[in-house]
């Protein structure tokens, strides 16, 4: 009896993870194509998860919208394009790299650059100053 | 000297400045593409009618509104009432999308609280929501006379969104034609 027990509720994860949906795919490239879209493409409805992730229905449903065309044979651009068209470049996890995103791609590097140059001017400053005296702010 | 204390104070502002900007601003409200593209076709079973198919051409010449609503979405209750008021004035014919609702519950819900549809397309799988980039319900969406979506309230419309923003814009498409 304890043993039958014991075995029910080790088999318990197996029916709480039912719910995510199982697909049969046509070839592991499609099973891959899949996996790598679902967690590139963003759910709209929680914004901070991918349609891997979410437990929201609409994600699911575009989860199947993306198992269907990868197995019509569409191409990773070709699925993008199709969610693209419909929510925006916001259901792309990772940004485009185009006119409007600029700033936030480059926007690192210009803060970096700008660091390095006030390090460089500070520690120039510092040098020139540094065998009189280390008192910089003397005139105010 | 004087100006190198006000450095951090400039850089103050301005960050002060755009996380202000960030607050106002609705993450959850993403800008439809769809504006100024043709509406995406469908054909879709009458919800009073199954028989009957619905779909964007037969309101093709009129300015018409699109609202995609369910009777499991609370904000569309909240929706409702507006929607029938403004349906009342004969402004422009409201088309629904019942998304992904029992299409019983939804005659009922019609049924009880007022009707401001002249039809309602049922998507049942939610298809054609995604179509339209549905990603919640209520959603509203303006079509032009020539089939082109000019404008998408994300959220309920209140009376503040028809008298600002629909009625102006229904004005100024009639105009141009």
């Amino acid at each position: 009896m304890k043993r039958l027990i014991a075995i029910v509720l080790m088999l318990l994860p197996l029916v709480a993870s039912a719910g995510i949906e199982i697909h049969k795919f046509s070839s592991p490239e499609h099973e891959k194509t899949y996996k790598q879209l679902v967690y590139e493409l963003r759910c709209l409805v929680c914004q901070n998860q991918n349609l891997a992730d979410s437990h929201a229905e609409l994600a699911a449903d575009l989860r199947e919208e993306v198992f269907e065309m990868v197995e019509q044979g569409k191409s990773r651009k070709e699925i993008k394009d199709f969610m693209v068209a419909r929510y925006g470049d916001f259901v792309l996890y990772k940004p485009p790299v185009q006119a409007n995103t600029s700033l936030l791609w480059a926007g690192p590097f210009l803060i970096l650059l700008g660091g390095i140059a006030i390090a460089i001017v500070f520690i120039r400053r510092h040098r020139l100053s540094g065998d009189e005296s280390d008192q910089p702010e003397n005139d105010s | 000297m004087k100006a190198r204390y006000l450095i951090p104070l400039v850089i103050f502002v301005l960050i002060a400045v755009f996380l202000g900007i960030g607050l106002k601003l609705d993450p959850r409200k993403v800008p439809s593409p769809l504006i100024g593209k043709p509406a995406p076709d469908f054909n879709l079973p009458s919800l009073h009618d199954p028989d009957r198919m619905v779909k964007p051409a037969d309101f093709k010449g009129k300015v018409w509104l699109f609202n995609v609503w369910a009777t499991w979405c609370v904000s569309c209750r909240a929706e409702h009432a507006t929607l029938v008021e403004f349906s009342r004035r004969n402004v422009l014919p409201i088309v629904g999308l019942n998304y992904k609702d029992d299409p019983e519950a939804a005659k009922q819900w019609l049924a009880t609280l007022g009707n401001p549809y002249i039809v309602n397309a049922v998507d049942k799988k939610g298809r054609v929501a995604i179509d339209w980039g549905v990603y919640g319900a209520p959603e509203t969406y303006l079509i032009d006379q020539q089939g082109i979506i000019r404008f998408k309230q994300i959220g309920a419309v209140t009376p503040e969104v028809i008298q600002n923003k629909l009625l102006p814009m229904i004005q100024k498409l009639r105009g141009q034609s």
